[in-house]
């Protein structure tokens, strides 16, 4: 009867076509994106727990004491701005990947993305 | 994850302090103070109790108007820290209240939805409604927290150990609300064009709520005598310093503004509020009321 | 291009997770894109129904739960928006595509909260049937949405019993608050029921989904589950549903229902259900408010770069 709803888009059933993308152009500016690191006890290394947008790092370090560890003492924190950081590719053969494009949250853009085709 | 689990645990008992909340519920029991400790030798009971809301007042009434930003704040990493601060704030309310409702014969509830306006004991910068305007959100959270803070470090060796418990953990709270609330100030103040002007005129429109800040009443006086409270009086310089700290760096200028009068002497903690208070209470007690007689 | 095309074929047949810098097929990247942003839509729209409730809240304690359960959904939204932007859209750009209804969100969400009762169906009722969708995107192909939804998954489960406590309490409380669970159970219902969305068994997209590991259930098989669930759990509380068709089937070992309103979803989905143009107008409203302080926050931040680099 329908094709265009999934149940498993989470809080409910959304529509899975007919549904506008994006193409990462915001019309605003917006907040750079900050990757999250968290030691949780001594002992243990930083893992990677999260990301959040954040004006300057001290916001970012405010905000993931906040939102990954409500503000749990003890608890250690890094934010990376997550264009500073540079990483290997597992699949360095990927022709969309620009050679020096190796920053692994850089969140490509590279295609253009056509709106409202149906059934892809 | 096995997918059957979510539902399975629906049978088993439900515990309240269960710490698989993300971020807690600032429940009562962390307090780490006995609600029904006995009163310290020398102390008026209800002076006691009535101290305890002036400082559960605060909170309660400030947290609520805090949780008026949820789903309102400019940014969603800003409802996180909001909300924060709000639940810090009421988690802090619930023991005074729980403590002065002990002293009175009542209890959290009791006390914070069948009160009416003028016993409630509140300073009027809690009542007021930022309107939604986050510069008046900030500008009220730096006073507050600098004021708040100012009270919780001397009332850590309060003679009431309830007292001192709610400090003891408030001061890192407030410690953290403070700094929140610098940062945006310098954010603001020292950010556009715009934002300089709004957060100008939000302290421009707060600044006569302060000098409630420091106004000692009897209650407190006495107390101060049998090591229970803080002379807000004795406050001032410091949180006068911090202000002056913050606003000289966010290129903001301090108001010159006289305070809001005082009906014959008396202001919130003698239970005369602006009119505020009532439309939060309104709302605050308006389900409690409906349903005098019973459990939620 | 086939090279690559096969080893994400092959990594999601070992049921391996595809990670942000692998290649995949634009059609899988846009098809999550519209899964995770709508996902992450539903959980900052369906901060309001319950936000109705906070500054009502009839106990401090019940004050407490539900503000830490408003903010965990904004928590909920931004692990997602974290995880649609792996795939190389913007949460501003995505928040921009929400409140100009070019991407949608849950349908319940535009039902209005009525009584105090319904902040405990919604717990019930539509947390629980937002787990019964979600849970089995803990094993979703994609790493990031994956482990986003693991986190989510783990406070989901407790906001349904906090939910399901408070309506405990309220079945056990006054003849008013008995009456006010089982108007509101009568109202949630069969909305809940459609969360899940039409039978897809026959759809297209919903097998590719499955394919690809995006999708591991059909609609049908999640609403079966979370009928098969809540009957028991409704008998607990002393409270029926509103469909005469609700009967056990002894030769299925299940509960056969009747069928929700699809026109009713539909009109939901298209905008006018009973909350649409209110939900939009809120978020749009707090986001525009909001403009002047991340441009504020922006500013100051470039201006101390400056005086750090003279």
């Amino acid at each position: 009867m329908s094709d265009g709803f999934t149940a498993e888009g989470g809080h409910g059933a959304v529509p899975t076509a007919g549904v506008e993308t994006g193409e990462g152009k915001p019309k605003r500016r917006s907040w750079p994106l900050y990757e999250v690191f968290v030691r949780g006890k001594r002992g243990l290394n930083h893992v990677h727990v999260g990301s959040l947008h954040a004006a300057d790092d001290e916001m970012a370090l405010h905000n993931a004491r906040d939102v990954y560890t409500r503000r749990n003492e003890g608890v250690s924190i890094w934010v990376v701005k997550a264009d500073d950081i540079r990483a290997s590719s597992p699949d360095e053969k990927d022709a969309f990947f620009d050679p020096a494009g190796d920053k692994v949250y850089r969140h490509p853009t590279f295609y253009a993305i056509p709106e409202d085709v149906p059934h892809l | 994850m096995n997918e059957q689990n979510a539902y399975q645990s629906l049978a088993e008992t439900t515990d309240h302090d269960d710490p698989r909340w993300a971020f807690g519920t600032g429940i009562v029991e962390e307090a780490g103070a006995e609600i029904t400790s006995p009163v310290p030798d020398g102390v008026d009971p209800a002076d006691l109790a009535a101290y305890c809301l002036m400082l559960g007042d605060d909170a309660l009434v400030y947290s609520h108007r805090l949780s008026e930003w949820v789903s309102n704040a400019p940014e969603l990493e800003e409802e996180v820290a909001l909300a924060n601060t709000a639940l810090d704030l009421l988690g802090q309310a619930r023991v005074l209240l729980a403590r002065a409702g002990h002293l009175t014969g009542g209890d959290e509830d009791s006390l914070a939805y069948r009160r009416t306006d003028a016993e409630f004991r509140n300073v009027a910068l809690a009542e007021l409604s930022d309107g939604l305007d986050f510069a008046r959100c900030v500008g009220r959270m730096l006073i507050f927290s600098s004021w708040r803070l100012a009270l919780l470090h001397r009332l850590l060796g309060s003679a009431d150990p309830v007292i001192a418990a709610v400090a003891g953990k408030g001061v890192k709270e407030l410690t953290y609300h403070r700094d929140y609330a610098a940062r945006w100030t310098l954010r603001l103040g020292d950010g556009t064009d715009e934002s300089h002007v709004r957060m100008q005129a939000a302290l421009d429109a707060l600044w006569p709520y302060v000098g409630e800040l420091f106004r000692t009443s009897d209650e407190e006086r006495r107390l101060v005598g049998a090591g229970v409270a803080v002379d807000p009086a004795q406050t001032r310089e410091e949180v006068d310093a911090v202000l002056d700290q913050v606003l000289a760096q966010a290129t903001l200028t301090r108001p010159d503004k006289p305070s809001i009068g005082t009906i014959g002497g008396r202001s919130g903690r003698q239970g005369v509020h602006t009119e505020h208070l009532g439309h939060a209470l309104a709302e605050m007690q308006s389900l409690a009321r409906q349903h005098p007689d019973t459990q939620w | 291009m086939d090279d690559m095309e096969a080893r994400f074929d092959a990594t999601i047949a070992a049921d391996q997770r595809i990670e942000p810098r692998d290649w995949m097929p634009e059609a899988y990247r846009r098809t999550l894109i519209r899964q995770i942003a709508q996902h992450a839509h539903s959980e900052i729209i369906g901060m309001q129904p319950e936000g109705n409730w906070i500054l009502r809240a009839p106990t401090l304690r019940r004050k407490a739960i539900l503000l830490a359960k408003v903010q965990d959904e904004a928590g909920h939204g931004m692990y997602l928006y974290a995880a649609a932007e792996t795939l190389g859209v913007d949460r501003e750009e995505l928040t921009e595509k929400l409140i100009e209804s070019k991407q949608k969100y849950s349908s319940i969400f535009n039902y209005p909260t009525l009584s105090y009762a319904d902040i405990g169906v919604i717990g019930w009722l539509v947390d629980g049937a937002a787990i019964c969708n979600q849970v089995p995107l803990c094993r979703c192909s994609y790493g990031p949405y994956a482990r986003a939804m693991i986190r989510i998954c783990k406070e989901e489960s407790f906001h349904q019993r906090q939910g399901y406590e408070l309506l405990l309490a309220m079945v056990n409380g006054t003849d008013a608050q008995r009456e006010m669970v089982q108007e509101s159970v009568n109202r949630w219902w069969w909305p809940s029921l459609m969360m899940f969305g039409p039978p897809d068994d026959d759809s297209p997209n919903s097998a590719q989904s499955m394919k690809w590991g995006i999708k591991r259930h059909t609609n049908d098989e999640l609403r079966q589950r979370f009928v098969d669930m809540s009957v028991p759990q409704a008998q607990a509380l002393g409270v029926t549903f509103p469909d005469p068709a609700l009967a056990w089937n002894p030769e299925r070992q299940s509960y056969d229902y009747g069928e929700p309103d699809w026109d009713e979803f539909k009109a939901v989905i298209a905008g006018s259900g009973p909350a649409n143009a209110q939900r939009v107008a809120h978020r749009r409203a707090a986001h525009e408010n909001g403009a002047w302080v991340r441009e504020a926050a922006q500013a100051y931040a470039d201006k101390q770069k400056a005086r750090v680099a003279a």
